[in-house]
């Protein structure tokens, strides 16, 4: 028996069975534990930026050590109160991504005097956490979601149109400026659009894999069922290549054809994705300049230096990386300034690489692989479809877009603009992002609740 | 489902291990690379991100540190700049670094590894040492004497001290301040196309990067040579050489400036620089000889440093004998830095020993303890003791009574040998005018100082250029203010 045991009626009915009884603990503990670990984590970079930069610690460090405690209580609390079963690693790496994001901002803001974002993004950073309150408050059953699928694809659309009626910033059309507040709606359209295609796929993932006509060894599905799907699918990608952002048109890809293939088991989804998302690279590569570009750049990352005309981000984000080597210049003494525009949004990986070296960047690496681990591991114990897909699309938004920028800084893949969830400044993806943890906690919460007090006897535990 | 979910994880870890890999790939693997990349800044924010060494003079800092606040943090001073360019060159952000500031580059930045306090300590601290302090070797009044004695002239003073090699002073005009450099800016762009495109060259030290015809100052080489040859025994004998004298093989006739160089003694053809009789004698020395002594002044030798190099000064070998007759009297190819011209003097000065110049005197760290000091520099034999100690007087009789009368100073025994260059096609060139020279102190043990100056001399004072009459005045002005410290 461990702690989890003390407490609910069903322990009691439980205790009657003659066989021991092995149940899920609800390890909030480890949860409040881990999480005062990641705000402590967070308030010692803090100093040891300010330590590096003025030799004294910065003076605002009880501050941003209080507020950041604070925010991660109350989220603690939210989860004890209404989602007690839920998995203790979400929230402590949450709290953990975002405490060090903001560390690294305030680190670059000194860099910048002119211009500071780490207050604008402990703002942010708390409109985030309040929603992840109200979200795992209020959100009693992530099925609900299911019954507005329709409601949410509706909105992502809006929203993934809308910036095309503002101007474009830096050649994208991606950002809604009112009053110099900006706020990047393709953000929040992510975890809607994840709604409608789980909501959708669980709906009809039977007739997807078994109804229509069979040519050669690929089952095709009926146009009634594939239809709409195809259409959003189609509709938010050209809206995406329209608005020229195609990190979030290659996420929207990805998570389709992974949600796709995890609804249907078809493997034939995955040819068919691969072989349309290499024809679509292609094309978009070759016709469309911007792209283009893009594509010389990581092929001839040094191209600008051979041509006179200095290093390019690209080349000064490998220059950065390099600089730290395998354990870093350490917190403050890099000079991952140098490549400039975007360094706290687009480029946040290059200063963590810098000052915080291999070791440090593998961390973060890490971290971010155990949200997605817990994440799939929520959708693996879900028992209801949609909740399966649902945590597992919004784990794959957070491993693909990991990639896809951390690929893209590091010259693995051609960059394209997008943020590192959680670290980069922007307030509209630290929002989205605990909206993500959120409702990976609901489901979690409910599968491992459903496990924890079924018991054994049920015959299923969690997996 | 559940085995699909599974794949899908398979495919995300997939993603992760090919993160690792390539973030093990530019950051441990290609890393060397890029950090030798010349586009990438960081080793000069590195090496600007701490208060560059000190150069001093007589105890006192020359150069300093102004922290800008950039992004290449610190900038050089310097307190005199043009006084001392020779010496410190430029420690610039776009230009590099010239003269002692390169040679010293590695001590005055701080990544001299002997700077450490202990070895292989910095690289697992990871720490920057501060920029360790260059002593010199010049003394502060001399220098100013001889930058004040060029005045607007063009030219170049060097002084060694005889008996140990040290330099005293090293001046070159024009000058130009270092200080208008330092910086990356705008600015200092200008200044750097304004100085290159000057046709005096301000930036060029004459002192030790530019090679003059010696003229008649290299008549005490050829002194050195005849005596020591056993050509000339008796330095008040007839020498039996003509005036004019036609160079062997040739019809050409060499004439004097002077008269009654015909059959005069060796005393007088070098008080009064006779060409002839220096042509003959150089031409029946020999050019093996010849060449032999030269070389043993330090001719012929590219590889001085003092510890930044110093151009090669030379005496043609293959020479037929009109043309050593030529070379004999600092003509034809016969060419020489000042600071070379100093060591002849300082030579003589030195009972025939020439001890090798230097600039550093020693090198410390921050904190004051030593790194390295000069220690004892070779020294080798230009010519016999008893050779020296001949051409002492006869140098001396040049200032007592000859053309070096300008020289002079009381309470000092001074020797020296004035020198009129030619050179251009057909001598076209306004001449340079030379004086050589060394000062004992009455009171001193041994000379305390040789110097060499040289003066380009414009079209317009053509008539008036003459060894004696401006480079004597500026070499007594330096002898006067080492004497006198």
């Amino acid at each position: 028996m461990t702690k989890a045991g003390t407490g609910t009626g069903i322990t009691v009915a439980q205790a009657d069975a003659p066989a021991p009884v092995t149940r899920l603990p609800r390890r909030r503990g480890i949860e409040l534990t881990l999480i005062l670990m990641a705000v402590l984590l967070s308030v010692f970079g803090y100093c040891n930026v300010g330590l590096a930069q003025h030799g004294t610690l910065p003076p605002g460090a009880a501050g941003y050590g209080a507020g950041l405690g604070v925010l991660a209580l109350l989220a603690h609390l939210a989860v004890r109160l209404r989602a007690p079963w839920a998995d203790p690693l979400l929230l402590p790496i949450g709290v953990l991504l975002n405490g060090l994001g903001l560390v690294l901002i305030y680190r670059l803001d000194l860099e910048t005097p002119g211009d500071r974002a780490a207050p604008t993004q402990l703002v942010w950073s708390t409109l985030g956490v309040g929603l992840f309150i109200v979200v795992v408050l209020l959100l009693r059953d992530h099925r609900v979601l299911q019954r507005y699928a329709y409601v949410c694809v509706a909105a992502a659309l809006v929203l993934l149109t809308v910036p095309i009626f503002f101007p474009a910033v830096n050649g994208a059309r991606i950002w809604i400026r009112i009053e110099g507040f900006s706020i990047q709606p393709g953000e929040f359209a992510k975890v809607l659009l994840a709604v409608f295609f789980a909501a959708y796929l669980a709906a009809n993932r039977s007739a997807l894999a078994y109804a229509g006509r069979r040519v050669w060894r690929l089952q095709l599905p009926t146009g009634r069922v594939l239809g709409p799907i195809v259409a959003v699918w189609l509709v938010s990608v050209g809206v995406l290549v329209l608005e020229r952002d195609l990190g979030t048109s290659l996420l929207f890809f990805g998570l389709f054809v992974v949600l796709l293939y995890v609804a249907t088991g078809r493997t034939g989804w995955i040819a068919v994705g691969l072989l349309l998302a290499s024809l679509g690279a292609v094309a978009v590569g070759w016709l469309e300049p911007h792209v283009h570009s893009r594509v010389e750049d990581w092929l001839h990352p040094f191209a600008s230096i051979e041509a006179g005309q200095g290093p390019n981000q690209l080349a000064q984000s490998l220059f950065a990386f390099a600089a730290g080597g395998v354990t870093g210049t350490g917190l403050g003494l890099g000079h991952s300034v140098l490549i400039g525009f975007a360094v706290k949004s687009d480029f946040i990986l290059a200063t963590a690489g810098e000052e915080l070296g291999f070791l440090g960047l593998t961390a973060i690496f890490l971290l971010y692989a155990l949200l997605v681990e817990r994440g799939y591991r929520a959708g693996l114990g879900a028992r209801d479809p949609f909740g399966r897909l649902l945590a597992v699309g919004l784990s794959s938004i957070v491993a693909l877009q990991v990639f896809v920028i951390a690929g893209g800084v590091t010259g693995l893949i051609p960059l394209t603009g997008m943020a590192m969830p959680f670290l980069a400044q922007g307030g509209s993806s630290v929002v989205t992002n605990w909206a993500i943890v959120a409702l990976l906690i609901r489901v979690s919460h409910a599968a491992r609740s459903q496990a924890g007090q079924a018991g054994p006897a049920d015959g299923r535990v969690a997996r | 489902m559940t085995r699909h979910i599974r794949h899908a994880a398979a495919f995300c870890a997939l993603l992760l291990v090919a993160l690792l890999v390539n973030a093990a790939r530019v950051q441990i693997v290609q890393a060397p690379e890029y950090d030798d990349n010349p586009a990438n800044r960081r080793p000069d924010i590195a090496r600007y991100q701490q208060p560059r060494g000190d150069i001093l003079v007589g105890g006192e800092p020359v150069t300093g540190s102004r922290d800008t606040g950039e992004h290449l943090r610190f900038e050089r001073t310097y307190q005199a700049g043009p006084l001392y360019a020779p010496i410190t060159g430029f420690a610039s952000q776009a230009y590099g670094t010239t003269l002692l500031e390169h040679a010293e580059d590695g001590l005055l930045s701080g990544a001299d590894p002997m700077l450490a306090p202990l070895p292989l300590w910095n690289d697992v601290t990871g720490a920057q040492n501060p920029g360790g302090d260059v002593v010199t070797t010049i003394n502060g009044d001399a220098q100013r004497a001889a930058f004040e004695g060029l005045g607007r002239h063009k030219g170049a003073v060097a002084a060694v001290e005889p008996s140990t090699g040290r330099i005293l002073a090293l001046v070159s005009t024009p000058s130009y301040d270092p200080q208008l450099l330092s910086g990356n800016s705008t600015a200092a762009t200008r200044t750097w196309d304004r100085l290159n495109g000057d046709p005096d060259k301000p930036m060029l030290n004459r002192a030790v990067r530019r090679t003059y015809p010696p003229g008649s100052t290299f008549k005490v080489v050829t002194t050195a040579a005849a005596l020591d040859a056993g050509v000339i025994r008796d330095l008040d004998a007839p020498t039996r050489s003509p005036d004019p004298y036609t160079l062997p093989g040739t019809r050409t006739r060499l004439t004097n400036a002077a008269d009654g160089c015909r059959d005069a003694s060796l005393r007088e053809a070098f008080e009064w620089s006779c060409n002839t009789v220096f042509a003959k004698l150089g031409a029946d020395v020999g050019v093996r000889d010849m060449a032999a002594t030269a070389e043993a002044f330090g001719f012929n030798d590219a590889g001085l440093r003092i510890p930044f190099a110093v151009s090669r000064s030379s005496f043609d070998t293959s020479v037929d004998r009109a043309q050593l007759g030529l070379s004999s009297i600092g003509q034809y190819n016969t060419r020489a830095t000042p600071l070379q011209m100093a060591m002849v003097a300082a030579a003589v000065a030195n009972g025939g020993q020439v001890r090798s110049p230097y600039l550093v005197e020693r090198t410390m760290r921050a904190g004051g303890s030593l790194v390295a000091t000069a220690g004892s520099r070779p020294t080798r034999e230009a010519m016999r003791p008893s050779t020296a100690a001949r051409l002492k007087e006869l140098m001396t009789g040049v200032v007592e009574k000859g053309t070096g009368a300008n020289a002079a100073i009381r309470g000092a025994t001074v020797g020296g040998k004035t020198g009129t260059a030619q050179h251009g096609v057909g001598n076209s060139g306004t001449p340079y005018a030379w004086f050589v020279s060394w000062a004992q102190g009455d009171g001193d043990l041994e000379p305390k100082v040789a110097v060499a100056v040289v003066v380009e001399g414009s079209a317009a004072d053509r008539e008036d250029i003459s060894g004696g009459g401006m480079a004597a005045p500026v070499a007594r002005a330096v002898m006067e203010a080492v004497l006198n410290s």
